[in-house]
This record gives C-alpha cells, sequence and structure tokens, in this order.
C-alpha cells in the first residue's frame, strides 16, 4: 500500500538547514498495523505528513497504492486525503468555533454526505472512542485535552478511510480511555482490514500494533515485526 | 460542497466577528444607499424637467426673431431683434394646413399700476387660441377672445401672482381696471397658476389682445414670437421644415444658415434638457459610486484579515480532503453574503434618503425598479470582484504550512 523509496526531508529556515528525514525507505502492506516509536525530534511526525500526502518529500519517492504522490495533480491529492486517508493530527487541529459534531462531520461535508447520514456516522465514530453524548454539542475549545484527542480520532474515522495514521493519539488520555481506543484501533485493522500507522513513546501503546519501526534523528534504526502483539478482547 | 453546507459555514464564520461583518457591510449599504438615492434625485429632477416643459403645451413649435443659426458673427439676443411681423403669423396660419393652432405674441415689460399699488410685469399680446396651444386655464373670468382682438378691447387678463401683487389676497380683481402706459385695462380673467415653467413665470403676467398691444403700446406689427401647434407628434419635423421654408420665402433669403428667425420644436428642447438632466444624473451616480468602490475595498479587506486569521482553518480543511474549490468558493460566498445584505440594506436606506429629500426638500424623486435591480447586481458583482483575490489565495494556501501558520 505504502512504498516509500529514499525519502528525504531539508527543512530550510534562513540559512539553517534541519535534516528531518535522511533516505528514509520502507513498504506498509494492506492490513498492517504499524507504530512508529522515536524519540521527539527524530522526525515522526514529518514522515507521518508524507505519508498522508500533506506534504512532499525533498527528494526521494513516495508511492500509495502504486501511484507516484509527485506525479499528481492537487485535485488527484485532495482526493486522496478525502476518500483515502483518516489523519489524527498530534496537535488535534478543530475548529474552534464549531461543535464537536460539526467537527467530526466535517469531512463527510467535503464527501458530498447527505445530512442524515453525516449525523449517523458522526455519532456513532464518537460512540466508538468513548465520548458521551453531553459533550457532542459544545464547540470544540470548551472540551478537555483528552477529548480534543477522541473528537480529533473520530473525525479520522468518520470517512471509512483504509489508512489511518494517527500521530500520537493517546498522548493525552488515561490508561483506560487509551486502552479504548486501542480496542477501535484494532478491530478497524483486524475486523475491516484498514491500514493503520500510528506514532507513540509509549512502548505498551506500540505493542498493540503488529509491527513497529524506530526511527532516530531521521533515520529508521529498527523495523521489525511484533512478536509480543497485545490482542484487546 | 453543497449549497446549504456553504451557506451555514459561511454564516457561522461571519457571526463570529459580528462587529466587523458589520461595519463591512455599513460601507457596502453607504455605496448602494446613495447610488439609490443619488440615482432617484437625478431621475426625478430630469422627470420633473421633463413636466414643465410639457405644461408650456405639447407638440409646440415656437418661432422667434432673429437668431441666425451656423453664423459665426455677431448675433442679436433672441426676441430683440424684430423680423417677424402679424403678417408672417397670419401667413404661416393661411399657407401651412400643418399649422393648425398659429399664435403670434409680443412681450414686452411695463410698469403696471392699479389704483395705489404698481409692479413691473410682463405683458405679452395675443390671440384666442393662446390659451389652448400654452394650456393656460382660468380661474376666473374668460381668455382674451377673438372678438376682443379684433376690436381692438382694452381688456387683460391677468396671472395669479400678478393678481395678488396688485389687488391683494382674496379680492376679485375682475371689472377692475389696471393702467398700462397710461392706458387703462378692464381685467376680465385671471389664470390658474402654473409654477415654474423653466421659461419665466407664467403666474406674474398679463395677458392683451395683440392688436391692442401694438397698437397702443409697441406702435408697429412686430411680434417677439408665433407659438405654432399641430395635432400630430409625427407632423412635428415637416411642419418645421414648412413653417421654415416659408419663412425664408418670406423673408428673400436663399442661405437657411443666414435665416433671420429660428424655428425650434418642443421635442428638442423637451431633449436638450433632459440630457443635462441625465448628464447630472450620470454625474451623481458616478460619485455615489465611488463610495460603493470604497465599500468593495473594505470587503476586500475584511476578507484578507479573515483569510490570514484562519489560516489554520484553511490548512485543516484541506487536510481533510477539501478541494481548492471549495475553500475558495466558501470564502466567496461569505464576501457575496456581506455584499448582498449591505446591497439589501443599502436599497432600504436610498429609498429612505429619496423619501425624506422628497418630503423635506420637496424635490421630486423617482425610485427605478431598473435602478434597485441593477444596485443589486452591482454588490454582488461587487462581492465577487472583491472577494475573488481573498478567497483565491486562500485556496492556494499548502496544508501542512497552513496548519503551522501561527
Ligand atoms: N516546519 C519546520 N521548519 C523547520 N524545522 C522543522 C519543521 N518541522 C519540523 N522541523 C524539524 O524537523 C525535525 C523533526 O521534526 P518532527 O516534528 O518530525 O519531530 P517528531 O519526531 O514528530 O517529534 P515529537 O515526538 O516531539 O513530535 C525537528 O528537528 C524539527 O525541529
Ligand atoms: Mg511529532
Amino acid at each position: 500500500m505504502i512504498t516509500a523509496k529514499n525519502i528525504t526531508k531539508i527543512y530550510k529556515t534562513g540559512v539553517i538547514e534541519t535534516h528531518a528525514l535522511r533516505n528514509v525507505s520502507f513498504a506498509v502492506e494492506e492490513g498492517e498495523f504499524v507504530a512508529i516509536m522515536g524519540p521527539s525530534g527524530s522526525g515522526k511526525s514529518t514522515l507521518m505528513h508524507i505519508i498522508g500526502v500533506l506534504d512532499n518529500p525533498t527528494s526521494g519517492e513516495y508511492f500509495l497504492d502504486g501511484k507516484n504522490i509527485s506525479k499528481l495533480s492537487e485535485k488527484d491529492l485532495a482526493d486522496i486525503r478525502k476518500d483515502k486517508i483518516g489523519f489524527v493530527f498530534q496537535s488535534f487541529n478543530l475548529l474552534p468555533r464549531a461543535t464537536v459534531l460539526r467537527n467530526v462531520m466535517l469531512p463527510l461535508v467535503y464527501a458530498n454526505v447527505d445530512k442524515e447520514e453525516r449525523r449517523k456516522i458522526a455519532e456513532k465514530a464518537l460512540l466508538d472512542v468513548g465520548l458521551s453524548e453531553d459533550h457532542w454539542l459544545h464547540r470544540s475549545n470548551e472540551i478537555s485535552g483528552g477529548q480534543m484527542q477522541r473528537v480529533a480520532i473520530a473525525r479520522a474515522l468518520v470517512n471509512n478511510p483504509s489508512l489511518i495514521l494517527a500521530d500520537e493519539p493517546t498522548g493525552n488520555l488515561d490508561t483506560q480511555t487509551g486502552e479504548m481506543v486501542m480496542k477501535t484501533f484494532q478491530q478497524l485493522n483486524i475486523k475491516e482490514k484498514h491500514t493503520i500507522v500510528l506514532i507513540t513513546h509509549d512502548q505498551n501503546v506500540a505493542n498493540h500494533a503488529k509491527r513497529i519501526i524506530e526511527i532516530r534523528d531521521g533515520v529508521i534504526q529498527k523495523d521489525q515485526k511484533n512478536k509480543k502483539q497485545i490482542i484487546i478482547k | 460542497m453543497i449549497f446549504s453546507d456553504l451557506l451555514e459555514e459561511a454564516f457561522s464564520a461571519l457571526t463570529v466577528n459580528k462587529v466587523r461583518s458589520g461595519l463591512t457591510i455599513l460601507g457596502i449599504v453607504i455605496g448602494i444607499g446613495s447610488v439609490i438615492a443619488m440615482v432617484a434625485i437625478g431621475q426625478g429632477a430630469q422627470d420633473s424637467i421633463q413636466d414643465s416643459i410639457k405644461s408650456i403645451g405639447s407638440n409646440l413649435i415656437m418661432v422667434r426673431p432673429g437668431f441666425q443659426r451656423g453664423s459665426g458673427g455677431v448675433r442679436s439676443g433672441r426676441g430683440s431683434a424684430q423680423t417677424l411681423t402679424q403678417k408672417d403669423a397670419d401667413s404661416i396660419a393661411k399657407e401651412i394646413p400643418l399649422a393648425q393652432s398659429v399664435a403670434p405674441e409680443i412681450s414686452r415689460s411695463y410698469q403696471v399700476t392699479a389704483k395705489s399699488k404698481n409692479t413691473n410685469t410682463r405683458t405679452i399680446g395675443t390671440v384666442a387660441l393662446y390659451s389652448k396651444i400654452r394650456n393656460i386655464e382660468m380661474e376666473t373670468g374668460s381668455f382674451i377672445s377673438d372678438q376682443n382682438v379684433r376690436s381692438l378691447s382694452r381688456v387683460a387678463v391677468i396671472g395669479p401672482t400678478t393678481a395678488l401683487d396688485l389687488f391683494g389676497e382674496g379680492s376679485n380683481p375682475i371689472g377692475n381696471k389696471i393702467r398700462i402706459n397710461r392706458i387703462d385695462f378692464t381685467i376680465i380673467g385671471v389664470t390658474k397658476a402654473k409654477g415654474e415653467s423653466g421659461f419665466g413665470s407664467s403666474d406674474d403676467i398679463i395677458y392683451l389682445p395683440i392688436s391692442t398691444a401694438q397698437r397702443f403700446l409697441a406702435n408697429d406689427d412686430y411680434v417677439s414670437m408665433i407659438s405654432i401647434q399641430t395635432e400630430n407628434q409625427e407632423e412635428m419635423t415637416m411642419l418645421q421644415e414648412q413653417i421654415t421654408e416659408l419663412l425664408l420665402r418670406r423673408h428673400n433669403i436663399g442661405d437657411p444658415t443666414l435665416a433671420d428667425f429660428s424655428v425650434v420644436n418642443q421635442a428638442d428642447i423637451v431633449e436638450t434638457a433632459s440630457s443635462i438632466a441625465k448628464t447630472f444624473t450620470i454625474l451623481l451616480a458616478s460619485i455615489a459610486g465611488i463610495s460603493l468602490i470604497v465599500g468593495g475595498i473594505g470587503i476586500m479587506n475584511m476578507m484578507l484579515t479573515t483569510v490570514t486569521e484562519r489560516t489554520r482553518e484553511i490548512g485543516l480543511r484541506k487536510a481533510i480532503g477539501a478541494q481548492k474549490r471549495d475553500i475558495s468558493t466558501q470564502f466567496l460566498m461569505e464576501s457575496v453574503i456581506l455584499t448582498f445584505f449591505g446591497g439589501l440594506i443599502g436599497i432600504i436606506l436610498g429609498a429612505g434618503i429619496s423619501f425624506a429629500v422628497e418630503k423635506l426638500a420637496n424635490i421630486s424623486t423617482n425610485i427605478s425598479l431598473s435602478s434597485v435591480f441593477l444596485a443589486f447586481c452591482v454588490s454582488a458583482v461587487i462581492g465577487i470582484v472583491f472577494g475573488y483575490y481573498p478567497a483565491k489565495r486562500a485556496a492556494g494556501f499548502n496544508p501542512i504550512e497552513a496548519l503551522r501558520y501561527e
């Protein structure tokens, strides 16, 4: 599903160049559940943005479903983001003036899903991430960090994406809610064959994945199968 | 993105900062309002000018002496030259069948006295037909009759202002005598008030039989003007030509550019006056139009600010699959909604202003449906034109850079 070849990302701020990724190559098959681990500043988010076709690598090639992303038009990229990818941002990126429900429904607005259907899908996604109904009509800047995180996850799930990319999805959650979110991911992976890539600092969270990639200073250090995968029932 | 979603998004964005949206709308309100009001005032002026020209009579041709068209030389003041005579008028009436009513007149100002009061007033010596041609209606008594003209009667018909000046309010001047140039005239009628016609007051005036005026006041048979009326509008041009031809022949003038008289068609006067009023309307409208453009710039300014403020929101929308077009239409929608409401309120304001002007300043105004429609379209176009650039800019953002924007 994903093929990255020699991806390098260099950020230039004035005269300073930051090599966020150096010659990163890897592939993710359909139906995999990959955890990416690494210290802060190692380039995880940068990699995730490139995988999610939100950003372009400085050099190297990235193929998604066999298509070379750098050759696609802006319209095609928007369609990929809309139909294939569900992205959970590290900083949530919710629309502050909109309600929780509206935030979760937003991807469906762009996917031209009709209004009643939208609401049903969004409500289901919110329940899946364990956010109770009392919060749905709050504005998204009137809820706690953990709740925001779950809204962001619910929003990534509504368009039923074949590839779910989550940047620290459990970073702000207590163990119990974290478990609940991981369970949702695992079920999507096992039952519905969605491909999932998530970033985490937490070894326990990483242990829910089938495969763990470790990254340091923009270079992949380790990439191996997780033999001790925890499966939540 | 479906239309109702666009509306919803736009409204929720615009209501976040109500004061700013309100002020931006105000710019458009003032622009559209002043355009509507100015056009209404200009149109009203145009209408009232046309009305007042028409009030001096319809299908009218006026022949005046001594106006040499086209000759570059010195030209004597209109009406002061003595080139038209009673006989010219008579021959027009006799020889041109199209000239259905012909009324020569001699006009001159005199000091007029009645009992103790006196006033300086224009007198017009004319014939009975004059009242028909010039739409003169009587308040009391009757107008000069053919009999009066034939018998050189020393009678006079006065205008309401003259009546007021000489006899005071509420008195009946009929039967009283006025003295002009040491000759007494008996008043036989008072005309109805007509108001200003744009050609001097027709209310402060004294009508006399033309024959009497020629014999006792002027001592010659020159006339100051000949008014000719015809039934049909279509015959006006032909009549005008025939009169010119006849008079050129009578005055032995070969070259029409050297004519010692001028033949003016009333339609021409209406046209000239209307075109002046139209220019005036356009002038007013363009001044108001400038404020509309300023309002449009206000829209653009606000939209550019909004786009910058909402950079992260734009990044997010793009990240979850919004197309460029979705983003640009959303922002365009916002600016069009602003101008739509601005236009709507502006039309109401403009109507209010023209109403107030009509009531308070007593200037007639006319709000035409077309100007309202035009204002509406213009405001929508302003929304699109001035919203386009900010919307285009928003749509061009790179999602991840936009998301990182602080
Ligand atoms: N927009 C940017 N401009 C300049 N440098 C950047 C930019 N974004 C990231 N970097 C740099 O690239 C490197 C990798 O950043 P990245 O955000 O990918 O780290 P990360 O692994 O996600 O860290 P964390 O675990 O703290 O989220 C860092 O050194 C960072 O300073
Ligand atoms: Mg990160």
